[in-house]
């Protein structure tokens, strides 16, 4: 079998799961090379499969619900829908819940399924809310220093420190 | 235990004596996780990432007693030599070499266990065994998994499982990879038969081994694509089942390819094997290449002279970084061909100094 980009033979056959089907490419080493390096040294800009799938996902809808969804952002973390669309990666474990509807179609897609049948940690997982609340408020006490807001930063860090040691 | 005495042995994984190891090299289980209180790796801030890097250390290192001697390793601290070799042992991942950062791995003896902390979950266990292995795998980072559970809070949903940074992972967060060794089906054009039927049942294959893109001849990794809406005991058994179906055609092209071209076959194994032992310079494409005909070669009763184990140890020894740390100095790429060519000789030819120094 040749490469797909070139007459030398393909040694390196690559799947890939896009747009939720499976396409081979036959690719010669130096264009498997290529191929997989692609973006490399541009972070963010790699193409991943839950980024490309949710690009195409989003093709179905309107310039204008789109522009809405893009700037929602997690109250948690911050990441906007937009920036997950671009990097594919998500920002928080709470993104699960406020961008639930918009990754509904997408893990369907990725998985065929949208339910959990296996392991449960062992460690219940009771108090998930709290935890998650952890990441809004050392981010925001990240940005309450930058703006010189001592007060409100030591405010923060006292609850921190407080939710961190019924934890242990 | 120190990173650089890894360079005198070989990982267990590659000690080729699992089940089924003349056509499967290794099985790697892997788990993506992640601290429910802390943002996931891309909006993570310095003071985050070393805070989860410590945290996750304090705690890995805790399951010590039940997981045998772990040697710590700070990846942001090493240089690019040295990252490079623990990606070729597979200890790594490249992203992980390469990411930014607080970041480090804890390495079980044996090679067979590594915890990367920071890569893109918070967490990444990994096993790796000899062979086809997949549930002595599984029973192994199943207990780590938990071991670990019990001291931190993972991010977890009632609904979706485990929560992790990218989609494709969430649920189980469970990759087995099972690493074959198909050169028959490759010479007798059967391979994208087989590639066409395991897509039909999701599972992917990659031609592609190790060290990102570096070529390993005729070897292809065959993982589970899904990881939501199936029990970690259901991929498990998928790969399980599968895989000795794919063994059983790769055995009867290499009955068949024993039979009709014995001849051929012998030329080109023995050919392989000369330029291996003879050669003044080579890259580690080629290496990869002929080495993966040698190695058919003694699957087949072709060449007697050479024990597997011995062979498994050269496809990573051969490898750039780990020329470099056991010839000792850093090489560009056409010294290394010529430093790669040398040490070859000198290992196949018996030469006393040749052992890759062992001694
Ligand atoms: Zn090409
Ligand atoms: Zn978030």
């Amino acid at each position: 079998m040749k490469c797909q980009k070139c007459e030398r033979p393909a040694t390196f056959h690559i799947t890939e799961l896009e747009g939720g089907k499976h396409t081979e490419l036959h690719l010669c080493e130096q264009h498997a090379r290529q191929y997989l390096t692609q973006g490399e040294g541009e972070p963010g800009s790699a193409p991943t499969i839950a980024g490309a799938l949710a690009q195409q996902l989003a093709v179905g809808q309107t310039a204008e619900e789109l522009a809405q969804l893009d700037q929602r952002a997690c109250p948690i973390c911050g990441i906007t829908f937009y920036e997950f669309r671009n990097q594919g990666r998500l920002g928080c474990p709470h993104d699960y819940v406020c961008f639930e509807k918009e990754l509904e179609p997408l893990i369907a897609n990725i998985h065929g399924e949208t339910v959990h049948k296996g392991k449960k940690p062992k460690h219940g997982a009771s108090g998930t809310q709290q935890r998650t609340e952890l990441i809004r408020m050392r981010r925001e006490m990240k940005e309450a220093i930058e703006k010189e807001n001592y007060e409100k930063a030591k405010e923060l860090r006292d609850q921190i420190k407080k939710i961190e040691a019924t934890q242990e | 235990m120190e990173l650089n005495d890894l360079t005198n042995t070989t990982g267990e994984w590659l000690r080729g004596s699992g089940p089924q190891a003349d056509i499967v090299m290794s099985t790697r289980i892997r788990l993506a996780r992640n601290l429910a209180e802390f943002p996931f790796i891309s909006r993570a801030s310095d003071q985050d990432r070393a805070d989860i890097e410590k945290l996750l250390r304090d705690r890995v290192l805790k399951i010590r007693e039940q997981s045998g001697e772990l040697l710590y390793v700070n990846v942001s601290d090493l240089d690019r030599l040295d990252r490079q070799f623990l990606v070729e042992r597979q200890l790594i991942s490249r992203e992980h070499a390469e990411a930014k950062g607080a970041r480090g791995v804890a390495i079980g003896s044996g090679e067979q266990i590594s915890l990367m902390i920071n890569e893109e979950d918070h967490l990444r266990i990994q096993c790796l065994h000899s062979g086809l292995d997949v549930q002595g795998a599984w029973d192994q980072i199943d207990r780590i998994d938990d071991l670990i559970s019990e001291q931190v809070n993972y991010a977890f949903h009632p609904r979706l499982g485990y929560l992790t940074a990218c989609p494709t992972n969430v649920g189980t967060g469970v990759r087995v990879s099972v690493l074959m060794h198909l050169p028959a089906l490759v010479l007798t054009r059967q391979i994208d038969k087989v590639f066409r039927s395991l897509q039909k049942i999701s599972l992917a294959v990659r031609g592609l081994y190790g060290e990102g893109s570096q070529a390993m001849g005729d070897f292809y990794q065959i993982s589970n694509q899904q990881t939501l809406g199936r029990s970690e005991k259901e991929l498990v058994d998928q790969v399980t089942d599968v895989v000795p179906a794919i063994i059983h055609y790769e055995r009867e092209a290499r009955d068949f390819l024993i039979k009709e071209s014995q001849q051929t076959l012998h030329d080109q194994v023995s050919r392989a094997y000369g330029i291996l032992r003879t050669a003044q310079t080579i890259s580690s494409e080629e290496t990869m290449h002929l080495l993966s005909k040698v190695r058919m070669g003694i699957n087949l009763g072709l060449i007697a002279d050479l024990p597997m184990l011995k062979l498994n140890e050269l496809f990573i020894r051969t490898q750039p970084a780990h020329l470099q740390k056991i010839s000792g100095v850093e090489l560009n790429t056409a010294d290394r061909n010529i430093e790669r060519a040398r040490f070859l000789r000198r290992y196949l030819n018996r030469e006393e100094d040749g052992n890759g120094g062992k001694n």
